[in-house]
């Protein structure tokens, strides 16, 4: 998938996640900070970069920074921040890449 | 399933991930996922995405789930129906609701989504919500415009506004509307259910409030808060007394069956055949509640 803008998504309010991607051409950059880090960070981490891939999403700078999300709630603000960053409103494709 | 136990219907913002991880916590019978005044323009697209994967990924115990999409006048509904569908929602939530016009425009996009997400066609089932004086005028015809309504809902904070009233503790405003939508939804056949009360520390003018719309005939009410969901689920439970009374109906209506005898007396009290809906379902009720300890299957 292409993307064309930076993006943000998801907030810093607690049991949430805040994703900002940013076009980029060196492939997936990520960067996690979270307030359960020891424990979930490769949980986060695979979460992340699996919802990438279905995606279509092959390079990014990809900042995560976890408030305690759960990892549905890690998988929509990472799909949300890639189709604002791709400029998708519309005909999202559920069910099929989601 | 259309006819379900629905006392209490739990609004919350399907934005909120703190609010939708674990919402089944506090057992309401129905979540519903508001897609629509909750959520603020600029996350409407997020909302929706975090609605599909709570419905992909969250076990909600059971408890019916409904969306509350945005309004048919803007951009966002097709987009939420096919979110919701896609997710496997139970029910579609049909904000201000005035002609069967508006149902059957939902209903439409709701079977387009069906199709293309493989969901059996007429699963996915409807409510509408009456929330404007042309609403309560046509409340009849909203409740028998589709075979997916399970009920119709009465929301008030427009109500008042276009009737150019506010709302009074005592709720005297909403009486001629409350008792219409439920009219209208007994005579269609189909559930209907109460507007939110706002005042979430009030607990006292909140039970107050549901016990006049239980008395008015109402199956539930909308919450806005886990607070309410316990007192709601007391005031709708049946007493020992009721329970008691239903059990003698119901055996009685089958003994008498027997011998061909629709009318007769049980301590002092006529009984005939119309009763026999109302006692079992105060069984079901006592059941639900948790406070039957009969042997009435």
């Amino acid at each position: 998938m292409l993307l064309k803008k930076n993006a943000i998504a998801g907030t810093l309010e607690s049991s949430d996640v805040q994703i900002t991607i940013e076009p980029s051409h060196e492939g997936i950059e990520l960067f996690i900070s979270s307030s359960v880090m020891n424990l979930y960070g490769k949980q986060i981490k695979a979460t992340v970069l699996h919802t990438l891939e279905r995606l279509g999403v092959e390079s990014a700078r990809v900042t995560v920074v976890d408030k305690g999300a759960v990892d549905c709630t890690i998988k929509a603000r990472v799909e949300c921040a890639v189709f604002r960053a791709a400029e998708i409103k519309e005909n999202l494709p559920w069910g099929v890449r989601m | 399933m259309k006819n379900r136990l629905r006392r209490t219907m739990m609004f919350l913002n399907a934005q909120k991930a703190s609010l939708v991880k674990d919402a089944y916590v506090y057992k309401p019978d129905s979540i519903i996922f508001d897609l629509e005044d909750a959520v603020a323009q600029t996350q409407k697209d997020s909302a929706r995405i975090a609605l599909y994967n709570a419905l992909k990924s969250i076990d909600y115990k059971g408890i019916e789930l409904v969306v509350r999409i945005n309004g048919l006048d803007t951009p966002h509904f097709k987009e939420d129906i096919r979110a919701a569908v896609a997710g496997g929602i139970h029910t579609v939530r049909v904000p201000k609701t005035e002609t069967p016009e508006d149902v059957l425009a939902a209903e439409k996009e709701i079977e387009k989504a069906e199709k293309e997400f493989g969901v059996p066609i007429g699963q996915t089932l409807m409510m509408a919500a009456i929330e404007t004086p042309l609403g309560v005028m046509k409340a009849y015809e909203l409740a028998k415009s589709s075979e997916r309504l399970m009920g119709i809902s009465f929301g008030a904070g427009d109500y008042v506004r276009t009737m150019r009233t506010t709302r009074s503790a005592e709720g005297v405003e909403l009486l001629g509307a409350r008792t219409q939508v439920v009219i209208a939804a007994r005579a269609a056949g189909i559930m209907c259910f109460d507007t939110v009360y706002l005042d979430v520390d009030n607990m006292e003018g909140f039970a107050s409030e549901v016990r006049l719309i239980k008395q008015l005939g109402f199956d539930g009410k909308s919450i806005i808060s886990p607070k309410q969901i316990p007192i709601t689920h007391q005031i709708f439970a049946p007493t020992q007394a009721e329970i008691a009374k239903a059990e003698k109906t119901i055996r009685a209506i089958d003994e008498y069956a027997k011998d061909g005898i629709g009318v007769f007396t049980v301590e002092g009290q006529m009984i005939d055949i119309a009763m026999l809906e109302g006692a079992k379902r105060t069984i079901e009720l006592a059941k639900a509640s948790g406070i039957y300890e009969g042997d009435l299957s």
